[in-house]
């Protein structure tokens, strides 16, 4: 039943590439995207295929990151429309099939149960993204679009290899050949230890050159920088949270062999590097996209810390999952209805945000306040609850230090933010026509209302849910 | 006696050496091109037994990694009349004494680490671990586009070697899927080369420095 959940939005971007208009091919979009949240209710409420043996499953976790992904992706499909109206210069026919694509391998990662499948899944997102970063067509979108297929491959090309020695290592245990999650977790206990740690090792660093920790991050913001908001949208708070599911279904295994503590040393150490690095380059950032993708290097950094700090700081990360993801869907969205409107996605350029586009440049505002963790918006939470488990968890000089950190981010990113939406538009907007209207600005209006409704109640279901997708990733003794 | 398999691996290791100290491409895409060939022969002389899965997966790196791959590369070098790689950021002496050592390094690595039974003696961690070190270092010390292709192209061959210890742990789904992303990922690489040159007349990827801080 679950694979439906990767053919649907498969068979709607083959639709979408025989839709022969160019005004209504768009509209594909969201048809696809309404039906396959749909079945992802429908199949979350039916009850999960049990039994072993199965390749694809829409375990606890896997619910968390695919539920994320899957109201995200209903959001944007949405603004899709709206926002290719504006650029009726550009063949869309490419645009709209690879999102849907996109969609497809995204569902089929967050539901692989198989160490190679899970592979092969992160490969077809990375190279499914390159297409769209590249529809702007400039100078500047083809050299992000050549380094981010670079460096996005090697990063996946040494996951693979991670991939194989965690396969070895399980060879070299004994018991029967099988990659299947359920089975390395089985016989975790008997695994050949040297091989275990070099294969975390690379996979962290394969993985974590997909979600952008750092220094893995090189790719990030050009690619943010020159993508359309959407993509941005997608990539922030889609391919970050799936690449991060990847990286903890293999962390469950070597957590389950015994070597949870080394890795957790490697996550906390990487974790705390992402935010340092992200505190340092977000200062005095003129470009808002590139702030946004230096606040996603810090917030993918906060993920990982979450799990190396272990106790709460687990239910804490899986929480901030879904909160920065809908967060940036608010922010890549309203940075591109800004970049629309003036032209330039500088703060030279842009200024008076607010007055210019009341909605976007108010939302834009909101989203800040929101992802630098403000009360009473979502982030705050899950990243209280980190804290907590730094101070409570006997790691007072991580916690201390996530603190500052997360103080010289707003500091930096509110300077920036500040100076888009404060003060009088200049004369560099009245150059386009652009005007906010309900296609582009609802969905984020949405978003927006998620993430506050997510910081003022947190749904028993959703606790349950977070609780039972926590299960052998906590520190074990 | 040596195992075939074995002096199979040498080859592969001293093409390393050929592609990394030559500075025509189309001895590069060449030597890329020998090695995934030679690569293809391997699951049939490590396993012996020829089932349909084996046979299937030589034909299929023998004609994605020996020929589809590299004709695909020899064509974007001749539409770009580019033949040489001029100026590398590291020079091909310098190369060519790393990737001995990154060799070196490869063979003390793998004899630190525990082996199956049927493993120890063999080349395939050490060969598996130098051809991955060789293709990084193509990737990172190359200027032209196409060098860099070529150096992932390396990379991945290396990471295919390690993948003979596995073969009966992957299934052939599995495997073919790796196979099909990495063709498609080298012809998505090809497409953005040739946006690259119409777009700057050039495959310098020095050109490519627009984007910073």
């Amino acid at each position: 039943m679950e694979i439906a959940l990767v053919l649907l939005p498969l068979a709607g971007a083959v639709a979408a590439a025989l839709v022969p208009s160019q005004r209504v091919r768009p509209l594909v979009v969201p048809a696809v995207a309404v039906l396959h949240a749909a079945l992802f209710t429908t199949i979350l409420a039916g009850g999960v295929s049990s039994g072993r043996g199965v390749w694809l499953r829409l375990d606890p976790l896997a619910t968390v990151i695919l539920g994320t992904v899957t109201v995200l992706f209903l959001l944007v499909a949405f603004y899709v429309p709206g926002y290719l109206e504006l650029r009726p210069d550009r063949d869309n026919r490419i645009f709209c099939a690879v999102l849907l694509f996109f969609l497809a391998m995204t569902s089929l990662l967050a539901l692989a149960q198989h160490l190679g499948l899970l592979w092969v899944a992160m490969e077809a997102t990375t190279l499914a993204t390159a297409p769209l970063l590249y529809f702007n067509r400039t100078a500047r979108s083809l050299e992000a679009t050549w380094k981010y297929l670079m460096i996005g491959s090697v990063g996946v090309a040494i996951a693979l290899l991670g991939s194989l020695f965690l396969a070895y290592s399980a060879h070299l245990g004994g018991g029967e050949p099988s990659l299947l999650f359920e089975d390395l977790l089985a016989g975790a206990g008997s695994f050949s230890r040297p091989w275990l740690r070099a294969a975390f090792v690379l996979l962290l660093v394969g993985y974590g050159t997909k979600m952008g920790l750092a220094p893995l991050h090189t790719w990030k913001p050009d690619a943010y920088g020159e993508a359309p908001g959407l993509v941005g949208a997608l990539l922030a708070g889609g391919m970050t949270n799936c690449a991060f599911l990847a990286l903890l279904r293999v962390y469950r295994v070597v957590n389950a062999a015994g070597e949870g503590a080394f890795a957790r040393e490697l996550l906390v150490f990487m974790g705390l590097a992402s935010i340092g690095l992200a505190a340092v380059f977000v200062v005095r950032q003129r470009d808002i996209k590139r702030m946004l993708a230096y606040s996603s290097v810090e917030h993918v950094g906060i993920l990982v810390l979450g799990i190396g700090l272990g106790g709460i700081g687990v239910f804490g990360s899986l929480l901030h999952a879904i909160n920065n993801g809908l967060t940036k869907g608010i922010l890549f969205l309203a940075a591109g209805n800004i970049h629309r409107a003036y032209g330039s996605k500088s703060t030279d350029e842009i200024s008076g945000a607010i007055s210019r586009l009341p909605i976007s440049g108010s939302l834009f505002l909101v989203g800040f306040f929101a992802i630098t963790g403000s009360p009473p918006f979502g982030p705050f939470v899950s990243e209280f609850t980190i804290v907590n488990a730094a101070i409570g968890g006997g790691h007072p000089v991580a916690g201390t230090l996530f603190l500052v950190l997360l103080g010289i981010v707003f500091i930096g990113m509110g300077s920036t933010v500040l100076s888009a939406v404060q003060g009088r538009p200049g004369t560099a907007s009245a150059g386009t026509p652009y005007k906010d209207d309900v296609a582009r600005t609802a969905p984020i209006l949405v978003a927006a209302a998620l993430v506050l409704l997510l910081g003022l109640y947190l749904p028993a279901p959703l606790v349950t849910l977070l609780e039972k997708a926590s299960a052998g990733l906590e520190a074990r003794p | 006696m040596t195992h075939p398999v074995d002096i199979l691996l040498v080859v592969v290791i001293l093409l390393n050496f050929l592609v990394l100290g030559t500075p025509a491409l189309r001895l590069t895409i060449r030597g890329a091109a020998v090695q995934g060939a030679i690569l293809a022969v391997l699951p049939l002389l490590v396993h012996r037994g020829f089932g349909w899965r084996v046979v299937a997966i030589a034909f299929a790196t023998m004609a994605i990694k020996g020929l589809l791959i590299p004709g695909l590369l020899e064509k974007a070098m001749r539409d770009i009349h580019i033949r040489h790689e001029v100026e590398p950021y590291v020079g091909f002496v310098p190369s060519l004494f790393l990737c001995a050592v990154g060799t070196g390094l490869a063979i003390l690595f793998a004899g630190n680490l525990p082996l199956a039974p049927e493993h120890v003696g063999t080349l395939l961690v050490p060969a598996s671990l130098a051809t991955l070190l060789s293709g990084f270092l193509v990737l990172t010390t190359r200027r032209k586009a196409i060098s860099q292709v070529v150096g992932y192209l390396i990379l991945e061959n290396g990471i295919f070697i390690f993948g003979q210890l596995l073969i009966e742990a992957m299934p052939f789904l599995v495997e073919a899927g790796v196979l099909l992303d990495l063709f498609v990922g080298i012809f998505i690489m090809g497409i953005v080369i040739n946006h690259i040159r119409q777009e700057f007349s050039s495959l310098d990827t020095e050109l490519l420095s627009e984007l910073k801080d």
